[in-house]
């Protein structure tokens, strides 16, 4: 690969604090070999047509972001997404490494499967993909799973997303183990016994629509248990999608206790309430639900405040087959990676975020809290990175998505912001329109 | 006065004139139906299909008999017949029958928002017989058109709901439709059974059943449901407690005004929410709201339909 100069970009990278007008030089490993205002006309000079030169004049250049929550579906259910199509949406909407579910059929509860999904993630190339083990062997809930051989092949955390571990002695000792592996357990908290068959959150919403609801207790009790759990195995829990005002308050005071809690949010649960769900479109089922207003600012405050860690899409794949239902029936989860940067930019827009803080949240914090590398633009860092142009606007059309599936609440709306360019390890992943760049 | 609709799928998407459209022809349709001869052409040719996907004699009957007084051909679909229980989706079972070219489906549903699924899917009007909690418009109609009949309106009157308010279409229609005409709407029963964010639909939730029925020129009482005690959703100990705490009798009738009507939408389950001898007694309009609900469901498919809109289309070619 002949070294890249990305020039006149303005380049953000929170790590170092650096906003500014800048160019970037790639070397041919793949890798950061300098930042800094003039490089152009160094290189220009010196390396003559050995550089391949990138006009990114207008456009933010970024590390590429993290997902630290999606669902990847391979193996089991290619019919909804597999790493491929996957790794293509998550290069469309800037991401450059994602982190991914262990719910596949088989579980990713072995080593096996485990190799299986990073050789996969290789052979498409489309973004690094880091496996997360199941807690449970078949996430069944009863016995731990085969969580040092998974951390040995690869895997960066662990966890029975999609489903909550009910009983509270499996997650103590899954805090307890996971300690030796310095990975999270992470926790998709929702207390079944205060709701098995919802179909949303319980409120006034639920009521008006006559659908089964759960209440945001489901979630906060479970996490206010953990952060019990935690606090006295010294173990490390990460809390997937919150979504309520008094987890996001549970989990900052357990912060301040020094308890060893991280924490993600997503773009739906920052930017819908559950009044999004009359109409009874399935594209806004998911777990944990759509809440109310009150728990929509809260974690719009926990992001802001640095509460909450990081962005995390969730991004869950399901076909028609499993959304064209009776609402009640329909399957849990919205595709995300696509819309990700426009929903996040749309709290700068709104004034909740400075700019260098929404790619922190998307890039540089989620590689920090899971210990990954990436999210850094320093020399010797990974050129994984993103162009976006902040004020271009992408209108969200399902049908032109990446994804193999299409269950997003958001079609038809405008963001802002459109990623032109993702780069993994220097090479494009993504190039959006002709006109990236000019 | 107009009803411009494709379908009825809830109280909650009509407008104030639109209920008192649909209650005005219920009113003609009413005595029509006490006419010797009660058989009407003006649906003659049209289709109705009722798709019944959760059990219903009542409500079918009601429907079916509504459909045949105005010549309608009317086919049924459900229980064991239907292919539901076969793997087929509710859509694809719809759009095969909407395949037939019924004017109307009348859908019957276990689960919420699916009147409104296949109102959105399909070209053919649609009517909401219930879908799971949700709404059953036709019913908070018909409970209108009785009280309408009875009391000449609804500002300032005051209608107490008591039960099961949670798992409760009826109760929803009832307490948006009785609102919106102008009514005050108590709904009672163990805080259990009241769903959270009652208020934004426009009742006050009461605890205590003698409070609830005090004043109230309405009561009307909901069936309680072994089922929600066998599912182990905690609501209430027993039937025996419920019926002592919000079981209506003689002793708790004391409480009422002595020209209170107590309703009830059937079926009654004696000697848990009502005793015998108030559901039979002088203040009962039980069987009119039976009787009601023929006319409303007549007035509900001549609107869907657009009935209304071609007969004002002849009304206007004779005048000519
Ligand atoms: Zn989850």
């Amino acid at each position: 690969m002949r070294k890249r100069l990305f020039s006149g970009a303005r380049i953000v990278d929170p790590a170092r604090g650096l906003d500014a007008v800048a160019d970037l030089l790639v070397g041919e490993d793949g890798r950061v070999l300098d930042v800094g205002p003039g490089l152009r006309r160094a290189t220009g000079s010196a390396a003559g047509g050995e550089v391949e030169v990138v006009p990114c004049s207008g456009l933010v250049l970024a590390p590429g972001f993290v997902d630290l929550h999606v669902h990847l579906r391979e193996p089991g259910q290619e019919y909804k997404e597999t790493i491929e199509t996957g790794g293509r949406a998550a290069a469309a909407g800037g991401f450059t490494t994602v982190c991914c579910m262990a719910n596949t059929q088989p579980v990713n509860d072995n080593a096996s499967i485990t190799r299986f999904i990073l050789e996969r993630a290789a052979e498409a190339g489309l973004c690094r993909v880091l496996p997360i083990g199941a807690v449970s062997a078949g996430m069944r809930g009863e016995r731990l799973a085969d969580i040092g051989e998974m951390r040995a092949a690869g895997a960066v955390g662990f966890s029975d997303d999609g489903l909550p571990v009910m009983d509270a002695h499996l997650m103590r000792r899954a805090l307890e183990y996971t300690r030796t592996f310095g990975a999270p357990v992470i926790a998709h908290e929702e207390d079944r016994c205060l709701g098995c068959h919802w179909a949303m959150h319980e409120g006034e919403v639920s009521t008006a629509l006559g659908l089964p609801g759960i209440p945001g207790a489901a979630e906060d009790v479970m996490v206010a248990r953990d952060i019990v759990l935690a606090e006295d195995t010294g173990g490390w829990l990460h809390v997937a999608h919150v979504s309520t005002a008094r987890s996001v308050e549970l989990i900052r005071r357990a912060k301040e206790r020094g308890v060893r809690v991280t924490t993600e949010a997503t773009p739906h649960h920052f930017t819908l309430t559950h009044d999004a769900v009359r109409g009874y479109d399935t594209s806004t089922k998911m777990a944990p639900p759509l809440r109310p207003p009150g728990d929509v600012a809260a974690v719009v405050r926990g992001l802001a405040d640095g509460t909450i860690d990081c962005i995390a899409t969730d991004h869950a794949p399901h076909s028609r087959v499993e959304k064209e239902v009776e609402f009640e029936l329909a399957a849990n989860g919205v595709i995300g990676l696509e819309t990700a940067l426009g929903l996040t930019l749309g709290l700068v827009r709104a004034g909740h975020l400075g700019l260098s803080q929404a790619v922190a949240l998307l890039s540089t914090r989620p590689a920090a809290c899971f210990g990954i590398e990436g999210g850094r633009l320093a020399p010797g860092d990974r050129a994984d990175l993103v162009l976006f142009d902040p004020d271009a606007e992408l209108l969200v059309d399902p049908a032109q998505g990446h994804s193999r599936s299409r269950n997003t609440p958001f079609g038809g709306w405008t963001l802002p912001g459109r990623v032109r360019r993702t780069v993994l390890l220097g090479r494009d992943t993504f190039s959006g329109v002709p006109d990236a760049g000019v | 006065m107009s009803f411009a609709r494709k379908d009825l799928v809830g109280i909650a998407d009509l407008e104030e004139h639109e209920i008192l459209t649909l209650l005005d022809t219920a009113e003609r349709f009413r005595e029509l139906n006490e006419r010797p001869i009660k058989k009407v052409p003006t649906l003659r040719g049209r289709s109705v299909i009722h798709l019944f996907l959760e059990p219903s004699t009542r409500t079918r009957t009601s429907f079916d008999i509504a459909a045949k007084r105005m010549s309608a051909d009317t086919f049924s679909v459900g229980g064991v017949t239907s292919s539901a229980v076969k793997g087929e989706t509710l859509l694809d079972t719809a759009r095969n029958l909407h395949a037939m070219r019924p004017d109307v489906i009348v859908v019957r549903h276990k689960m919420a928002g699916t009147a409104a699924l296949l109102a959105k899917a399909l070209p053919c009007s649609v009517i909401n017989a219930g879908d799971g909690f949700h709404e059953h418009p036709t019913q908070a109609l018909l409970d209108a058109l009785t009280l309408r009949q009875r009391l000449g309106g609804f500002e300032g009157r005051t209608v107490t709901i008591v039960g099961d308010i949670a798992h409760s279409r009826v109760a929803r229609s009832n307490v948006i439709l009785l609102t919106r005409l102008g009514a005050r709407v108590r709904v009672c029963g163990p805080r259990t059974l009241i769903p959270p964010g009652i208020e934004a639909l426009g009742a006050v939730a009461c605890d205590r059943l003698r409070d609830a029925i005090e004043d109230a020129d309405v009561v009307m009482m909901l069936r309680i449901q072994q089922e929600r005690i066998d599912q182990g959703g905690h609501y209430f100990p027993n039937t025996r407690e419920y019926s002592r705490l919000y079981g209506l009798n003689l002793d708790t009738m004391r409480r009422a005004r002595p020209d209170v009507l107590v309703m009830h939408p059937g079926p009654v389950n004696r000697g848990v929410e009502i005793s015998p001898e108030v559901a039979d007694g002088p203040w009962s309009v039980i069987l009119d709201q039976v009787t009601n609900g023929v006319a409303v469901r007549m007035s509900a498919m001549y609107h869907v339909m657009g009935a209304d809109r071609a007969e004002a289309a002849v009304q206007r070619g004779a005048d000519r």
